[in-house]
């Protein structure tokens, strides 16, 4: 199947609309991107992992606000891969046969709760008995788990660490719809005050509010909308265990690993043949990880790719053009389908001052839920 | 674009709960905490060990498990040091988190207590300390001398 229509709202603090309103902001953008109306939909699948809003049953009401009360309908949630599962979803829809024009929405709303409420709740995203009763892990913590031993074992520094943030400051600079669109220090990000040591404030990605729609359809329904389709060509999905005393070194996320695996095999692709990545970088360690995870680089050499410019336009692989979860925002349930849209424009060379050069039209975006449980890694081709 | 913030938020209705924690199938882990024990469960039929403890093995299924207590000692695997903290530890000071790769082979997360943070290291040995604390028993680590 191919996408046919992608839309994104402005991301960041967005206490000005309601959940529908902004789930409105992605769906009607990319309503006209297929050049569709709601009532070509026949299933809609809403990502959203937030457990803290006011209705029981958000996705109902983002169903009903975009015209498509009727059609199918199912609420999809994978922590911060939640817009991937939403995706994998409508996809399957459509390569089941069930649905023929689905949409796949991601939408989450995270300002209006106060810091260290919004810390207490992700903080459980592990096992909550086991790591948050007694010992209130956060999520910047786990991720300094993983960022210590990195830096143990391999010698990755807190200046690479920081130069990941510069880095996708830089480009989150040039994307309207970016949280932070402004250019970052490497002073800045290196004397930021530390939220879980190693990692320090600029280290870590917002919490935001946003959506991002993407509209796909089957082959023949595709080719019927548009000239320029984007192939879903595979996607490939893992998990990991809730206790992270269960899993193994913490030298990179297994399923990322597995997912990578999977979905480079299903779609007989091999990392060094993609035009472009977007990269689940929700800490700057996240993004080193990542690298080595999806074969970017050898196990060990991800800061040295950092160091290097080897993700940036004009390196080996660029990374994270529409400015990553560190500057474009992460809400949460909108993250998955927000690469979704940033790769297809790269695809489509619709990516303005960020565009990556496209010579073999084959992109990734890898999706991470929570810290390394959940994984998607879907493969798109122009 | 400009957003317009409203002079006075409005507020929903607040919504507070705690749940119930369940302990009757882990019950002989928690009663030998309570007296100074930590317990990995080892399956009594396929010899699975987990900590944190299972009372259903999910290798083989068997839902009869035996208790093996943790000598503990152990060595730092890895650590942090939490200073942006949730709202239920507002007031905490800095605490450290380490997770130690015990002598048994299991790992363990808790707090390393009274250690000063250039003694904190990945390698570090040390051994484990029981307690109860305002929300049930509980255990930490404290580094062990050189």
């Amino acid at each position: 199947m191919a996408i046919v229509g992608v839309g994104h709202s402005k991301f960041g603090d967005r206490r000005d609309v309601s959940l529908p309103e902004l789930a409105f902001e992605a769906a009607k953008p990319a309503f006209q991107d297929a050049n569709l109306t709601p009532k070509d939909v026949d299933f809609l699948s809403v990502g959203i992992a937030g457990t803290w809003y006011e209705d029981f049953l958000p996705a109902v009401l983002v169903s009903e606000y975009l015209g498509l009360e009727g059609k199918g309908l199912v609420r999809c949630e994978a922590a911060c891969a939640t817009g991937s599962a939403a995706l994998v979803t409508a996809c399957n829809m459509i390569r089941g046969g069930q649905s023929d024009v689905a949409m796949a929405l991601g939408v989450e709303k995270m300002f209006g709760i106060d810091g260290p409420t919004m810390t207490e709740v992700i903080g459980r995203a592990g096992y909550y008995l086991w790591e948050f009763h007694n010992f209130g892990m956060t999520f910047p913590g786990y991720y300094a788990l993983y960022a210590t031993e990195h830096m143990k074992r391999y010698g990755t520094t807190e200046k690479q660490l920081a130069e990941v943030a510069v880095k996708n400051h830089k480009y989150g600079a040039l994307n309207p719809n970016a949280h932070f669109q402004r250019p970052l220090t490497l002073q800045d990000a290196l004397s930021s005050r530390v939220v879980a040591w190693p990692l320090k404030l600029y280290d870590c990605c917002p919490v935001s509010d946003g959506a991002a729609a993407v509209i796909v359809a089957s082959e023949e329904k595709a080719k019927s909308l548009t000239d320029s389709p984007v192939w879903v060509e595979a996607t490939g999905i893992s998990s990991d265990t809730a206790n992270i005393t269960k899993r193994g070194d913490l030298l990179g996320l297994r399923a990322s690993v597995n997912a990578a695996q999977s979905a480079f095999k299903k779609a007989h692709v091999q990392p060094k043949q993609l035009d472009v990545a977007d990269v689940h970088d929700c800490f700057t360690i996240a993004e080193i990880l990542a690298y080595e995870d999806l074969g970017f680089c050898e196990r060990g050499k991800g800061g040295q790719m950092i160091d290097e410019g080897q993700t940036e336009i004009g390196g080996k692989i660029p990374v994270n053009l529409d400015g990553g979860l560190k500057s474009k925002g992460h809400p949460l349930g909108a993250t998955g389908t927000s690469m979704i849209v940033g790769l297809t424009r790269q695809l489509r060379n619709q990516a303005g001052k960020s565009q990556a050069p496209i010579k073999n039209g084959l992109a990734l975006a890898h999706n991470v839920g929570g810290t390394g449980h959940y994984c998607y890694v879907t493969i798109l081709r122009s | 674009m400009t957003l317009n913030q409203p002079k006075a938020a409005r507020k929903t209705r607040p919504l507070t709960f705690a749940s119930e924690i369940p302990t009757q199938k882990l019950s002989e882990f928690w009663s030998r905490l309570e007296k100074g024990e930590l317990c990995a469960s080892k399956c009594s039929k396929c010899g699975y060990t987990s900590f944190p403890p299972v009372a259903d093995c999910p290798r083989c299924l068997n839902s009869e498990p035996k208790w093996v207590k943790l000598d503990g000692t152990g060595e730092i695997e890895s650590f942090t040091r939490i200073a942006i903290k949730p709202a239920s530890f507002a007031g905490q000071a800095t605490y450290t988190v380490v997770l130690v790769k015990m002598k048994e082979g299991v790992r363990v997360l808790a707090w390393l207590n009274d250690a000063k943070p250039d003694d904190v290291k990945v390698g570090a040995r040390v051994s484990l300390v029981t307690g109860i604390s305002e929300y049930g028993p509980s255990y930490a680590f404290t580094l062990r001398p050189e």
